[in-house]
Parts: C-alpha cells; sequence; structure tokens
C-alpha cells in the first residue's frame, strides 16, 4: 500500500519505547518513576518534578476528543490523505494530550464534539511505523 | 529593593523614535528577504532623523542573525538580540532594547524584521525538528492554520463562541484596512462573506486567516534626552512584558486562555501603572480571527468568553469606544509571517497623531500585544505619547 502520510522523521532515542510499542500495537507512554506523572511527549526529565526517573506505561487508548479541525486542503506534498480529514487533539484517559487524526468518522462539524469519546485504532505504515489514530467510541 | 519597584524603574526610560515599512509590501519577487530587512531600517532611521551610523545595537528575530543584519548595513553594533520565539520576538525586543538602552549597553537601537513570506526570495528552507516531524506532521499538522484551530474548537465549545462571531472579527479588522492606503484588502467584506468563503481547515475559512505577504518593517528607540534631537515626536515605553508557555499545543494547560499572554500583559501593565481597561487603543496579532478575542481574555480586557463581544459589538471599529487593529492587522493589511513588528509601527503612529483618516481621536495610551506560534509566547507594550 503506498505511503499517504509523511513518517515521523526524526524519529529520537529518548521515543524509542514509544514506536517499539506501537509496532507491536501498544501505546506506551512515559511515566515518571519519582511523582508519578504520565506525560507527553517523551523526554528524558520529568516535566513536573523533574527528577531523570522516567519509566513506561501501557495507556488504555481511551480517551476524549479535546479539540478538532477538519482539513479541507493538505499543507504538506506528502500528506495524501483524501479531503475532508479530521485533525484530533486527544486527551488521553492517563491525562496527556496528543495529536492524532479522528478516523471511521463522517469529517461533518456537525457529527464531531468536542469530549466526545475516543479509542486508538493502530495504522502500520511500514516494518518499522506504526500511528496510533482515533475513532469515536461506538 | 523589591521586583515591583525593579519594574517601575523601566518604565518610560526610552522612547520609539523611528518607525516604518519597507519600499513596498504585498508580493516582491523581485525583492530578497535581506533587502526588507535594510529598506525598513533605513526608513525608520529617516523617520527617526538619524542616520545609520548612529546605530549601534541591532535586534531581529527569525532567520537573519543581528550580525547578518549589522553587516547589510555596514555597521558594527555594540549590542545584538536574536531572541526567536515566534511572531511576537519583534515586540519583545522593544523591552530588551529599553533594557539595554537603560544600561548603556547601546544608544541607539533598531529592530529590524524583513520576510519574504509570499515570495520566499532568499529564504532558507525550513526543517522540521523532534516534535513536530515526530509527533504532528504525519498526521497533516503543519502550517499555523492546522493548529490555531484546534484552540478555537474549543472555545467554541466552552464558551458557546459562533464562526458568526469570529467572522465579525475579520469584518471589523477590514473597515479599518478600508481608511489605510497600504493596507492590501480593502474592499468591505460581510459576515455572510467571511463564512462563504473558501474552507481551509474548519472553523477557518481563507477569510478567518492572515495574508501571506512580502515586507519589511523597522523600529529604532532611543533614550529621552537623545529623543531631543530626532525629527518626529517620542513614543515613551510605558511598560513591557514576556513570557512563554508551550511550543506543542499539546502542552498548553488550556487552550482557551494564553498564559504566556497574561504573564506578559501583567508584568506591562505593572511597570506601567496601568490597568487593563486603560486604553484608548489597541494593537493585537491577528493571525486568525479567533486570535484577538482569547488574547483580550487572556490579557484581563475582557471577561472569558467574552472577548469576541469588543467586536461583535461595534466597539473595535472606525468610531467604536475601543479602536482594535487600526492598520487593517495581519488579516488585511500585511502579514508576513512575523507581524509583530507592524503593530507597534501602527501604535506609533496612531500616538504621533499621524494617521489621517483612521487616526483614533485623543489617543495618549496605546496596548500592543502579539503571540508567537500557538499562542505559545507573548509580549505587551504599554506605549504613550507623553512621558
Amino acid at each position: 500500500m503506498e505511503i499517504d502520510r509523511p513518517l515521523p522523521n526524526p524519529m529520537t532515542p529518548e521515543a524509542k519505547p514509544y514506536w517499539d510499542g506501537l509496532r507491536e500495537q501498544k501505546l506506551m507512554l512515559p511515566k515518571c518513576g519519582a511523582c508519578g506523572h504520565v506525560f507527553w511527549y517523551p523526554r528524558v526529565a520529568c516535566p513536573k518534578c523533574h527528577t531523570r526517573d522516567i519509566g513506561w506505561i501501557q495507556s488504555s487508548g481511551r480517551g476524549t476528543l479535546h479539540a478538532f479541525e477538519i482539513g479541507y486542503q493538505s499543507f504538506n506534498k506528502a500528506f495524501k490523505v483524501p479531503t475532508p480529514y479530521v485533525l484530533a487533539m486527544v486527551e488521553l484517559a492517563e491525562g496527556p494530550r496528543m495529536l492524532s487524526n479522528l478516523v471511521n468518522v463522517e469529517p461533518d462539524p456537525k457529527k464531531l464534539r468536542c469530549d466526545m469519546p475516543v479509542e486508538v485504532v493502530f495504522s502500520k505504515l511500514t516494518d518499522n511505523v506504526t500511528l496510533p489514530l482515533f475513532q469515536p467510541v461506538r | 529593593m523589591s521586583a515591583v519597584a525593579n519594574l517601575r524603574d523601566l518604565s518610560n526610560v526610552a522612547c520609539i523614535v523611528g518607525v516604518d515599512e519597507s519600499d513596498e509590501m504585498g508580493t516582491l519577487p523581485h525583492k530578497s528577504q535581506l533587502s526588507l530587512h535594510v529598506e525598513a531600517v533605513t526608513n525608520a532611521v529617516r523617520d527617526a532623523g538619524l542616520k545609520i551610523s548612529d546605530v549601534d545595537g541591532v535586534f531581529t528575530a527569525g532567520q537573519h542573525s543581528p550580525a547578518t543584519i549589522g553587516e547589510a548595513l555596514g555597521i558594527t553594533p555594540r549590542y545584538v538580540d536574536g531572541t526567536t520565539v515566534g511572531g511576537c520576538s519583534f515586540i519583545i525586543m522593544v523591552g530588551h532594547a529599553v533594557a539595554a538602552l537603560h544600561h548603556g549597553l547601546c544608544d541607539v537601537a533598531v529592530i529590524s524584521h524583513g520576510e519574504s513570506g509570499r515570495s520566499q526570495v532568499g529564504v532558507s528552507p525550513r526543517r522540521d525538528t523532534a516534535i513536530p516531524g515526530q509527533y504532528e506532521a504525519p498526521y497533516g499538522f503543519g502550517p499555523a492554520p492546522t493548529m490555531f484551530g484546534l484552540i478555537t474548537t474549543r472555545h467554541m465549545h466552552r464558551y458557546g463562541t459562533t464562526l458568526e462571531q469570529w467572522a465579525q472579527v475579520a469584518v471589523s479588522t477590514r473597515k479599518w484596512a478600508a481608511l489605510n492606503p497600504k493596507a492590501l484588502r480593502r474592499e468591505p467584506i460581510t459576515v455572510q462573506d467571511v463564512l462563504k468563503a473558501r474552507p481551509v481547515v474548519y472553523p477557518f475559512t481563507v477569510l478567518n486567516i492572515c495574508l501571506v505577504t512580502d515586507a519589511g518593517g523597522a523600529v529604532v528607540l532611543t533614550r529621552p534626552d537623545r529623543a531631543k534631537d530626532t525629527a518626529k515626536r517620542p513614543v515613551y515605553v510605558r511598560g513591557f512584558g514576556e513570557g512563554t508557555e508551550h511550543v506543542s499545543l499539546t502542552q498548553m494547560k488550556d487552550l482557551t486562555f494564553s498564559e504566556a499572554t497574561r504573564i506578559s500583559g501583567d508584568k506591562a501593565f505593572r511597570m506601567a501603572g496601568v490597568g487593563p481597561s486603560d486604553f484608548q487603543h489597541i494593537m493585537l496579532y491577528d493571525a486568525f480571527t479567533s486570535g484577538p478575542p482569547i488574547m483580550l481574555e487572556s490579557l484581563g480586557v475582557a471577561k472569558r468568553g467574552e472577548g469576541v463581544h469588543f467586536f461583535t459589538e461595534g466597539r473595535s471599529t472606525p468610531g467604536g469606544s475601543l479602536p482594535i487593529n487600526t492598520n487593517g492587522g495581519g488579516l488585511s493589511y500585511t502579514h508576513t509571517g512575523m507581524y509583530g513588528i507592524f503593530p507597534i509601527i501602527e501604535a506609533t503612529r496612531q500616538l504621533r497623531g499621524e494617521c489621517g483618516p483612521r487616526q483614533v481621536p485623543g489617543v495618549h495610551t496605546s496596548l500592543v500585544n502579539g503571540m508567537g506560534g500557538m499562542l505559545s509566547a507573548a509580549g505587551t507594550l504599554v506605549l504613550s505619547n507623553e512621558a
């Protein structure tokens, strides 16, 4: 299948457990071993207590649509997902927010509502790269 | 000495004495980005009645370092600043320049902007770094419209703000543009025109989004003693403030409220000894129609969720009680990419009384606030034509 979107580039060392997890259809999140803060995006010090004891947990993959947009054009020639498409900020049940796409939904503002429940679906792009996308919980 | 006393010590210790744009603005495939800088600086220094050889402090943000601007001008500055935190960097630099002038680190400071935002002449290519390249670009996120819409739909959800209300911001701003011969888009528009324009990213049609132009702008500052010899009435920097909160929107604590804006405004107001209702004129960074209302809320000028009322009730328009974005804004006058120099230029012209048909009567204190990135960074100025 043709890759319809830009591959993540660069993939940085501190995010390796995240990308490794996605290959196994797991959404992994960094968690501070000292204060318990679950955060996004991966980094080498906790953004809350600033200790360097970072571990990883598997997310439930559940969350809510915190905010959304509908793209009526592509802004990157490598992004070939058919328009219109839904750009999403998801707030995960574990707390952090991440950016993704909302799929398996009609890209119509009347069908989308902030705080609607969503769940992760995994989209394999290459042997190395699987992305977490989200869909409405049915 | 307390921190507050220190802040007040920096009030009114420097003034803006020269402002101007590049010779032309708009679509300029015949001019490089660096030429736009040089045009703007030479014009602004002439406006001040000074010479380029008087300039010993160079401030700029973006792709060119202050060393490049100094070299292009043929001068050897003894103070430089290249703080680059987005389009508000030039607003922040006014504060940096005031502090440098006050301490004698330089005597004549110039803040320079030039950007070939539309024609991309003499521009280095952008490359994604770790965060956007890894966590944003694969989903189609990239340019500002793909980000600021998130802030906007969350605000609509939380406060019930509507597309029609955002559209009123574009309509108000266009009314001002009609009065500014330098504005690129001057034909009148209606709320329906905004709603029915080409959709780009919901909730934005193209008329909710700023222009993309080629232009330069520059601001010259010096101390009040030196300003006695300059050509125009000096405009005093009564207060300034800056702040940053996030870069990626996933790190913004509340999408409907800019903490960076609040911090910058609070500091500027305390330094100036003013409150958020003490202004006769306001310039806000309008990359999107939803930006100025959220800035008014974050500055405390409006209550949470009510910033858009300034635009829907006619206060912001020509003849209104609190004129906002009187140059026509990024929406209708010009927007190169890093717009922040232009609101400073307009506020200075208003405080000098130079604005002809769009002159705000009786203006003596003007508020300038701008954002960098997606309300990520902010700079606020309190400018006055009285010391």
